[in-house]
């Protein structure tokens, strides 16, 4: 794409080259160790499901059950797949029961018995990553059956906490317009240090993300998507203590979008820093295997910060998350990098300052499928006033080529959407989209003016602060409140008790086929996506 | 006329006109579904005492709603002296007079530990109020030189938020409640309250902390009930907390101080 912003390439690659070495040693610790969700979400990948009467999975279980006795040290599938093999079980479940009732004597096998144990992991997680492989393909069997929706993609929130209740209102909502459908977790869901089953019909504010609920939605808007000749994405949340799990899920389960911060659950939910980047590395490695979009949470900043003062720590933050994206083996076409439209409409010249924003965040990302979020801080419960402001939301976003619309609720704050604050906002965008879906053809903005000017200010300040970040250590950086303004020490917040240091002779045989097979994989289009569909073939 | 008698005004004083929007679960597709809907809009507009209806919005959402947008003018009338309002117990102060009242008043900064608690993730509130950036153009706590913040975050244990409440000596506990299904909200709240009440011994001589709440659902007249001292709804601004907390914490200060400071 053209640049309207003029922006000097060699700062571009400037602030690139910093985030890389901001990230590296991240890399470097996620490499050297694991954590409890990133062990439990092998032996799901591997097909373990259920539960215990109580309710606590048997990935849980297992894996508890192991760190117990031999430790994590080596990972979960060398001991496990041994006593499966020794132990004469029939399949994982019931090894996790009798392990559950202390009945397994498991052990870190050596000679024939490791590599025993090591080819029985192998096959059956080469199975699981297979069962991946044939939902991607899928998806796009299902695209080119149905269609591809048009740009930007109009992303649309379910919350009722009962998946009965979800699934209809998510069929509604894809027939009146919506391309993609995000089922919100229940708020407590993140520090829950295991994966809920089956379907679920309460939850606070939020429903929860299950392998069982993601199956039925998904399975929901298939329907809906033959019945509109038009594919309906799903999103869910692959964050908080059970990332790497809720990833696997998604990727079993053919979701295509999920929300996946390398930061956000450390600033927003307190959880513990390094527990947070290792199972993130490992979630996006699923994610990128399985063409799944991610969907950064950049606009999370400008709800704590000022949405002026703080823009560049969008940047920083979106910068970030491509480096860890990208490491982990994601295409630009599934970087669905987060940002906001938050400014404070009492401030002069807000709708040129976002308009910056948005276009700086176009360019610097040209081939990521950006993911815009509406006004929700400035809302005020003056509903006329708000469905202005959606529609000056929508403007932007037309006009600086934002390839996913979250659609803004002009009773935003006030409670859950009505059916008819959904069906206006629906109407705002498609009236924009419309009337204005071409402006941004013709939108230059005046070479040297206040929003080329504005861009490179951000961009400057950028600089700045990755540079700041690489003085202190990007650990230090996010105990220092550097972004959303909390502090959150690298020994702090919740889940920390769950990082485990690799020993040597670590195995995990998820990560070696990720590791090695999604160079090979990513040869394809991630998923067809705006912006990269004509170069797909 | 009496003044307390009065009636809503659309574009002459006591035309009684209101606009009212809601949605029925009726279809609009062919022409008597749609005579049908209309009918049934005006129905409900009379029964909530609109008389004349006018209809001047519908819209069939999918198959089986219809969104309506209705004027009518109302016969009810309103007598302002029959109106309650919950008298503001304590002065608004600006930022300068709230320091000035801690410095003159308990002669040493004001500590406030803040914490969404519960499940309850959303800090939007508690930030609104306590970061330096404030809500509403007014700054938050954080911004009141004689008022230390301690921002606990999100989804923090009561036992925890009781334990740094000591900790830090602080002089008021401050949390949102943001997520109200099933009312959690006032259990969480009540589950505050009765924590504190118990650990009460421990704080020492001046007792346990003054307990503030806040969030868009709470009834401020519901703090007996909950057991706290301070319940703000929605559209609170940092400015009534800070006031509020150097009206109960910092005792009142002379006259020529409090004069001096508004000089």
């Amino acid at each position: 794409m053209q640049t309207r912003l003029n922006l000097d390439p060699s700062v571009v690659r400037e602030a690139r080259t910093l985030a890389a070495k901001a990230g590296q040693p991240i890399v470097e610790m996620a490499r050297t160790h694991t954590t409890v969700s990133v062990e439990r979400a092998v032996l799901r990948l591997a097909g373990l499901q259920g539960a215990d009467p109580d309710g606590m999975p048997w990935v849980n279980r297992l894996t508890d059950a192991i760190r117990d006795t031999t430790g994590l040290e080596h990972g979960v599938a060398l001991p496990a797949w041994d006593a499966l093999l020794t132990g004469g079980f029939d399949d994982l479940a019931s090894l996790a029961e009798a392990a559950a009732q202390g009945k397994v004597a498991f052990r870190i096998p050596a000679g024939s018995d490791a590599a025993a144990a090591r080819a029985a992991a192998s096959a059956a997680l080469a199975k699981g990553i297979g069962k991946i492989d044939a939902n991607r393909v899928q998806r796009q069997r299902m695209i080119e059956q149905t269609s591809e929706p048009r740009k930007p993609w109009i992303y649309l929130i379910v919350a009722t906490g009962d998946i009965y209740e979800d699934i209809p209102q998510a069929q509604a909502a894809a027939r009146e317009g919506a391309d993609i459908i995000a089922v919100i977790r229940s708020t407590g869901q993140s520090l829950l240090d295991y994966v809920p089953e089956g379907a679920t019909r309460e939850g606070f504010a939020g429903t929860y993300a299950t392998q069982e609920n993601f199956r039925l939605m998904r399975a929901a808007l298939d329907e809906t998507s033959r019945e509109l000749g038009r594919y309906v994405r799903l999103t869910n949340y692959a964050s908080g203590l059970c990332m790497p799990e809720i990833a696997s899920l998604a990727g079993l389960e053919r979701l295509d979008m999920m929300l996946n911060d390398c930061m956000y659950g450390i600033i927003f939910r307190d959880i513990n820093p390094r527990r947070t980047f290792i199972d993130q590395r490992f979630s996006r490695q699923i994610h990128a295997r399985a063409g799944i979009i991610i969907n950064t949470g950049e606009d999370n900043y400008l709800t704590t910060a000022d949405a002026v003062d703080a823009a560049h720590t969008v940047v920083v933050s979106q910068l970030m998350n491509e480096f860890f994206g990208k490491e982990a083996g994601l295409a630009d076409s599934q970087l669905g990098l987060g940002h906001a439209f938050e400014i404070n409409p009492a401030v002069p010249d807000s709708f040129l300052l976002e308009l910056a924003h948005a276009q700086l965040v176009r360019e610097l990302f040209p081939d990521a499928p950006l993911k815009y979020m509406p006004p929700t801080k400035h809302m005020t419960g003056n509903v006329f006033a708000g469905y202005l402001l959606d529609a000056f939301f929508n403007l932007c976003g037309v006009m600086t080529d934002q390839s996913i619309l979250l659609i803004g609720m002009m009773t935003e704050g006030i409670h859950t959407p009505f059916l008819s604050d959904r069906d206006l906002a629906l109407e705002n965008v498609r009236y924009v989209r419309d009337a204005a879906g071409r402006l941004g053809d013709s939108f230059v903005p005046a070479p040297g003016g206040f929003i080329e000017q504005r861009a490179k200010h951000v961009l400057a300040e950028s600089i700045g602060l990755l540079q700041r970040i690489n003085d202190d250590g990007l650990l230090n950086a996010i105990a220092d409140g550097t972004f959303g303004i909390t502090k959150r020490p690298a020994d702090g917040g919740r889940g920390l008790e769950g990082v485990i240091s690799r020993a040597d002779g670590y195995f995990n045989p998820a990560s070696e086929i990720l590791e090695t097979g999604n160079e090979a994989v990513r040869g394809d289009s991630a998923q067809a996506v705006p912006g990269s569909l004509e170069g797909a073939a | 006329m009496t003044g307390d008698i009065i009636r809503p005004y659309g574009d002459t004083t006591g035309d009684g006109r209101i606009q009212v929007s809601f949605t029925l679960p009726v279809p609009f597709g062919t022409t008597t579904e749609r005579a049908r809907a209309e009918g049934a809009a005006m129905q409900l507009a009379v029964k909530m005492g609109l008389q004349p209806v006018m209809v001047v919005h519908a819209k069939g959402m999918g198959p089986d709603y219809t969104f309506f947008i209705v004027y009518g003018r109302v016969s009810h009338l309103v007598d302002l002296s029959e109106v309650t309002v919950t008298e503001r117990e304590f002065p608004l102060l600006s930022s300068a007079e709230v320091n000035l009242r801690i410095r003159a008043g308990l002669g040493r900064k004001l500590v406030v530990v803040g914490a969404c608690i519960g499940t309850d993730a959303h800090t939007v509130g508690i930030d609104a109020i306590l970061n330096v950036k404030g809500h509403s153009g007014e700054k938050g706590l954080e911004y009141y030189r004689e008022i230390r913040v301690v921002n606990l975050g999100s989804q923090v244990a009561v036992p925890d938020l009781v334990a740094r409440a000591n900790a830090e000596g602080a002089d008021a506990v401050l949390v949102s409640q943001v997520v109200t299904q099933r009312d959690a909200h006032i259990s969480n709240a009540r589950e505050m309250a009765a924590a504190f009440e118990a650990a009460a011994p421990d704080f020492g001589a001046e007792g346990r902390p003054l307990l503030v709440v806040g969030g868009p659902r709470f009834d401020p007249a519901m703090a007996a009930e909950l057991g706290v001292d301070k319940i703000f709804g929605k559209g609170t601004t940092p400015g009534e907390v800070a006031s509020y907390l150097a009206y109960a914490l910092a005792p009142e200060v002379p006259e020529e101080v409090q004069a001096g400071a508004s000089a």
